[in-house]
């Protein structure tokens, strides 16, 4: 079975990688961008039967770092 | 003193580390990542900097979680000392061992330069040689060097003197202009300058030699 893991910067964490984006998307003459956030999305192929609570405790120990990440899971 | 140096896969720093605790005084031992216990009676473990892993995931994310590093943690719960600089820094902030996180350069770009550094506290094993307020001259070569924790993690931090040191000109957008900081014991240094590359005349600069020669001088006391 797969997950499907999302990882953003939390709100209030400066994105200097997002930014860049939004300046660039300025200079390429796409107006109206407001503001860029840049995350991560990660793939898993799991044994059958792995739990929401199993990736969870993957994210915390080693997937994101809560400090400045927050994170969502979505099996399958 | 007995010194352990980690070595990660992409580690760059460690030889030099290993030449700058040598020139202390200390007898080092290597030890590879995938090592699970610490020579026996090592006095500090320096964690060096590099590319550990090659940066994946996040710095230092996967050396923090490698078989040493357990016995690295082991080692600071039990009151010794830990020196990690520049990428060994961000794998101590993925440990727990000291809190916060190290982000992309506020301008993105890698900076390699000399920088003037404060020392804003002398009250430590890797500081006393210095004055609290000396400005000494550190270089520093690092992409994600932005030291970034809550506001009450950084209040509890200067409140407990435990910023060891700041940038005199901050090159990387760090909260509070923070290059180094101390775990609540004092015995675990994380810094983003490299010491090691200032501990001989032939690196052009000295500053860091202080760091080096002040811990061995302690833990020999000890």
């Amino acid at each position: 079975m797969k997950a499907t893991v999302h990882i953003m910067l939390k709100t209030g964490v400066l994105d200097p990688q997002g930014e860049a984006v939004r300046h660039a998307l300025g200079a390429l003459g796409f107006s109206g961008v407001k503001g860029v956030r840049q995350g991560k999305v990660i793939e898993l192929d799991l044994d059958d039967g792995a739990s929401q609570s199993d990736v969870e405790a993957m994210c915390e120990k080693l997937l994101a770092n809560t400090v400045i990440e927050s994170y969502s899971v979505e099996m399958g | 003193m007995h010194a352990a140096v980690v070595v990660f896969p992409g580690s760059n720093c460690d030889r030099d580390l290993a030449v700058a605790f040598e020139a202390a005084g200390a007898q080092v031992s290597m030890v590879w990542h995938k090592d699970t216990d610490l020579p026996a009676g090592v006095d500090v473990v320096g964690i060096p900097g590099g590319f550990s892993f090659g940066d994946y995931l996040r710095c230092g994310a996967i050396a923090a979680n490698s078989p040493i590093c357990r016995a690295v943690a082991d080692l600071a719960q039990a009151g010794g000392y830990v020196l990690g600089i520049c990428n060994g820094f961000q794998v101590l902030t993925e440990t727990g061992l000291l809190p916060g996180v190290l982000l992309r350069n506020a301008g993105l770009k890698y900076i390699c330069k000399t920088v003037g550094l404060k020392v804003e506290t002398s009250q430590s094993a890797y500081t006393e040689g210095y004055n609290a307020g000396d400005v000494i001259d550190i270089p520093i070569a690092h992409h994600d060097g932005n030291y970034f924790a809550e506001p009450d993690t950084l209040a509890r931090l200067q409140g407990e003197d435990l910023v060891a040191f700041s940038y005199t000109d901050n090159p990387n957008g760090a909260q509070a202009d923070i290059a180094g900081i101390l775990s609540p014991n004092r015995r675990v240094l994380g810094m983003m300058p490299h010491p090691e590359r200032a501990a001989d005349t032939a690196h052009g600069g000295t500053d860091g030699q202080a760091l080096f020669r002040a811990l061995a001088g302690a833990l020999i006391k000890a």
